[in-house]
């Protein structure tokens, strides 16, 4: 099959690359270019570990076509510290102990930015029902609920 | 002498007994008796018997003593998640 | 070297704190790699073909067209697997579950496979394999396979455990007894007696990460593996053992592990891409879809349990009797034997029998999954408890301190127990303002416990101190939630030094001996044992570093907070030497600094939790929310507390998922109706409410410090403290797990016309 050409912009940075018309963003994005920040927990868009921001829009990679993001901003894990600095939510993540085998994490991160993006003090209720696409096994979801209040706060206070 | 009872399913594979006296100072002697005694025993051996002494579960540490008026029990082995 | 394991009192400055772990910064950043986040130059892509029948035998695989395809590197079946098991039945069982041998045993069992070099290659590869099957008659509900006449898995099973060798063979393994006392009698004794039979699905560990592994098999046998699991060290030898290779000559590097839950003790399809990269010639990347993940890997047993217990007016129980049958998929299991010894253990009981029933059915493998076995037992016999207590007229937590095991009763699986928890959570319930709080409408309240072993096991660690005085720990137990953070504090706290000065990482086969995998909650137990061993050692070393430096017998030197002093009048004068200035001297007073471990950390001891919940259920649908839920547990000493109360709730949350929702269907076909998280729903954050945790701390007098294993118990109670709050709430007892919307509105509705 030829390949398409795709030129986009990746956390700010412009990246091209050529892919097949059937391959999904994730698998460029880990596969081709490296970043494997997104994870991929079920390719059927039902865990939300892949999830990546998609012209300010949240999305799930593994049912995003490579090609589709021609010309568009695609926003990644790997694209949320500035340097050393990390995101309010990295660091609150840290703090509570949002993790444990942390491989839901990065989609949790994406997720929980685009929320606070569009509602910047969220309720318990809204956090819970804005992150219920995303799966975690691991921590009954407790730690990561208190980590984005508290990262809501520490954004508004900023 | 120590009285060791046979748990779950290593009863049966030692010929129906429960209970047996046996002369051992560790787990490792102990084995090594049952093995000889009732060699029906040695796979489960070979698997891995857990040993409780006194109410404490011993997996792997076969040089463990056996104090002569302990209660010990003789356990499959099981597996963790 | 004599390291002696017992609990002595002492007043921590590291352990208890909460810092922050060592592999966060990855984390969060997107850094860390899983099982499938390494690549390796030339690598193919490695694919399964899986049988689509329940019960087939295979009668020829036809791979040439497969082969010719171009881009395919090797194609392989069972016959590129020999058997190298030399009559070991276990591993001739793992063996036959990577690669079908004679027989597809269950849907999703795979039959052959493919290296390619990309992913669309590969699945064409597959489409152009030719397996030719006669379908079988099969089975795979747990009570159909132990009738009479049922389909036949394997027919040279023949039960072991009865008095007597059966003369027929049948899908039933093993039996196995445990108890005391005379039941019978016991229930002569009884004015109250309940009595019931209750089933449990089979659910899946569910871990986010599907298995993936990087396998490199050399021209000169040696072989490199990647792969994340609970075990490298465990894969590692059965790995060599199904290739027939030295184990040393395969090296295994764990990933970071996405969750395992028991379902990452086991390999899969790490074998099978050994084999293809041995045939390819090229390393081969194999990584599960979710649909694998659910079909071929993993599930806990589906259950079918009657439960009797007999209790005076009193409130004393006089008899309590359990006969359990569990599904171990096609291959022999002990799942049915440990339910049975785990069923009353929370209970001092003068009559206790329990009878288990190992069966097979056309299912994948049982895998253990957190604490497996037990919670299916503790639904049955905590939702009869619960039943008795009202019969009694009694409180259900008053009921349960009345019978709760103590120290000094005969367990119900046999030992007499030592200092045990179970008395203080229900103590600790008692009293918890969760249980005042006031309730609404269509709302109620219950309580439940659970019990589980903790293992200890084979663990080795090497301590390093560098000539900068901070030191690299090196463990051998896969951290699955936090561990290597637990296991810096330790060493700080040993050795008296910052946190922050010790890095933990987990080493690969080639670099530390043998350790057991992390399961049976034994990774903080057994690794922090090792731990402080190893840093004793380092200790000793130091302080004869600084009796060198000092020019001083090494008797003379203490080692208090991090620092080496010299005792005794004569040496007034010396002031300290700090572990840094030793590590900085070490060049020239010997060499590198450095304390190993090498031990078997046994005396793990028992643990007991007691969950409180508040459910509302929704009269017209038969939804089930939960609304409140508090975990009570004893961790011995919780080393960082935060991740200990992550444990709680991920056991909780795990529970609560089962109790509810979670479950495999089955078509009549055999086939697995539901292999994707869309069908198969694990709880997400709007099911769920915040969950309290209370940790007790009663040292464990088997490990200096106290610590107990504190991961798998938590599981236990949660479908029981469920099914009793919805039997409070709507006066319904649900016996059948998951009480899912359908089965909780019928049982609605019979109610209302009953
Ligand atoms: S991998 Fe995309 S939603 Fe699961
Ligand atoms: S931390 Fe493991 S799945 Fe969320």
């Amino acid at each position: 099959m030829a390949g398409v050409a795709v030129s986009t912009t990746i956390n700010g940075d412009s990246v091209e690359y050529l892919c097949q018309p059937d391959e999904t963003l994730l698998e460029v994005l880990r596969d081709r270019l490296g970043l494997t920040g997104a994870k991929e927990g079920c390719g059927t868009g039902d865990c939300g570990a892949c999830s990546v921001i998609l012209d300010g829009r949240l999305v799930c990679s593994c049912l995003v076509l490579g090609a589709e993001a021609e010309g568009r901003q695609v926003e990644t894990v790997e694209g949320m510290a500035h340097g050393e600095q990390l995101h309010p939510l990295q660091q609150k993540f840290l703090e509570h102990a949002a993790l444990q085998c942390g491989i839901c994490t990065p989609g949790f991160l994406i997720a929980a930015k685009d929320l606070l993006a569009k509602n910047p003090s969220p309720t318990e209720e809204e956090i819970r029902f804005g992150l219920a696409g995303n799966l975690c096994r691991c921590t009954g979801y407790d730690k990561i609920v208190r980590a984005v209040q508290d990262a809501a706060n520490m954004m508004r206070g900023a | 002498m120590v009285e060791v009872t046979l748990w779950g399913s290593l009863g049966r594979a030692a010929g129906g007994t429960n209970k047996l006296d046996i002369e051992a100072k560790d787990i490792r002697e102990l084995f090594r008796k049952l093995a000889e005694q009732h060699p029906g025993l040695q796979p489960w051996i070979d698997r891995g018997i857990a040993v409780s002494i006194d109410g404490t579960i011993y997996r792997d540490t076969w040089s463990k003593q056996l104090p002569q008026d302990a209660e010990i029990f003789l356990l499959p082995r099981l597996a963790g998640g | 070297m004599n390291f002696d394991p017992r609990y002595s009192t002492r007043n921590f400055t590291a352990v208890g704190t909460r810092p922050i772990r060592p592999d966060g910064i990855d984390k969060v950043t997107g850094r860390a790699r899983y099982g499938a986040d390494f690549n390796m130059a030339g690598q193919l892509v490695g694919r399964i073909l899986r049988s689509p029948h329940a019960h087939a035998k295979i009668k020829k695989i036809d791979t040439s067209k497969a082969e010719k395809l171009p881009g395919v590197k090797a194609v392989i079946t069972a016959a590129d697997l020999p058997d190298h098991t030399n009559g070991d039945a276990a591993m001739y069982d793992i063996l036959d579950n990577c690669m079908a041998r004679k027989k597809a045993l269950y849907d999703g069992h795979a039959v052959a496979a493919v290296a390619a070099i990309d992913a669309r290659t590969a699945r064409q590869a597959l489409k152009l394999i030719e397996v030719d099957y006669e379908v079988l008659a099969h089975v795979t509900d747990v009570d159909e396979a132990m009738k009479h006449g049922a389909p036949l898995i394997n027919d040279a099973v023949f039960t072991e455990g009865l008095e007597e060798k059966p003369v027929k063979p049948s899908n039933v393994t093993k039996r196995s007894q445990f108890g005391h006392g005379d039941v019978h009698a016991g229930f002569g004794h009884a004015d109250f007696v309940v009595e019931r039979s209750f089933r449990t699905e089979q659910t899946h560990q569910g871990y986010i990460e599907p298995h993936a592994c990087v396998a490199s098999a050399n021209a000169d046998g040696t072989a490199d593996l990647w792969v994340c699991t609970q075990g490298h060290f465990v894969y590692r030898q059965h790995c060599a053992q199904l290739l027939g290779m030295d184990a040393s000559k395969l090296r295994v590097t764990s990933s970071e592990i996405g969750g395992g839950f028991g379902g990452k003790t086991h390999v899969w399809a790490e074998p099978v891409a050994l084999a293809l990269s041995r045939k390819a010639g090229r390393p081969v990347k194999l990584v599960m879809t979710r649909d694998e993940v659910f079909r071929a890997s993993g599930p806990t047993s589906a259950t079918s349990i009657d439960v009797r217990i007999g209790a005076r007016k009193d409130g004393t129980i006089t008899a309590a009797e359990a006969t359990l049958r569990y599904s171990c998929g096609p291959y022999a299991g002990s799942w049915a034997e440990v339910g049975a010894m785990t069923s009353f253990a929370c209970y001092r009981l003068e009559n206790v029998k329990t009878v288990g029933y190992e069966v097979l059915v056309n299912r994948p493998k049982t895998a253990a999954y957190r604490a497996p076995s037990a919670p299916m037992a503790a639904f049955a016999v905590e939702s009869a408890i619960d039943e008795l207590a009202k019969m009694v007229g009694m409180d259900p937590v008053d009921f349960r301190i009345k019978n709760a095991a103590q120290e000094g009763t005969r367990s119900s699986y046999g030992p007499v127990y030592g200092p045990i928890g179970i008395g203080p959570t229900l103590e600790a319930v008692k009293n918890h303002p969760h249980m005042k709080a006031p309730l609404g409408k269509n709302q109620g309240r219950g309580m439940a416990c659970g019990f589980w072993f903790n293992f200890g096991g084979q663990t080795c660690t090497d301590l390093n101190i560098g000539m900068d005085g901070s030191v690299s720990l090196a463990v051998g137990t896969i951290d699955v939630g936090g561990s290597r953070a637990s296991l810096s504090l330790i060493a700080a706290e040993e050795l008296g030094i910052a946190y922050e000065h010790v890095k933990a990482v987990v080493a690969d086969t080639s670099s530390l001996g043998y350790n057991d995998m992390t399961d049976g909650s034994r990774g903080t137990f057994s690794t922090s044992m090792a731990t402080i061993s190893a840093a004793r050692n380092a200790i000793r070393t130091l302080r004869e570093r600084a009796a060198q430096m000092w020019d001083i017998s090494v008797d003379d030197v203490a080692w208090e907070h991090g620092h080496a002093v010299a005792r005794g009048e004569k040496h007034g004068n010396l002031g300290k030497l700090s572990l840094k200035e030793i590590a900085a001297a070490s060049g020239t007073t010997g060499g590198p600094i450095a304390g190993h471990s090498e031990l078997v950390a046994d005396g793990a001891g028992v643990s007991f939790a007691t969950h409180i919940c508040d459910i509302e259920v929704d009269p017209e649908t038969g939804a089930t929310r939960v609304l409140r839920y508090t975990v009570v547990q004893d961790a011995g000493k919780a080393v960082h507390p935060t991740y200990v109360e992550g444990q709680y709730q991920g056991g909780a949350a795990q529970g609560i998922g089962w109790a509810l929702n979670e479950e495999y269907i089955y078509g009549k076909d055999g086939r697995l109706q539901n292999a994707g998280f869309l069908d198969y729903r694990i709880p997400v954050c709007s099911d769920l409410p915040m969950i309290d945790t209370q940790i007790l701390e009663i040292p464990n007098p088997n490990h200096p410090y106290g610590v107990r294993g504190v991961g798998e118990t938590s599981i236990v109670p949660p479908l029981a403290a469920i099914a009793n709050a919805l039997s409070n709430a709507a006066g319904v007892r649900m016996t059948h797990i998951p009480m899912s919307p359908p089965r909780v509105l019928a049982a609605l509705e019979a109610a209302r016309e009953g």
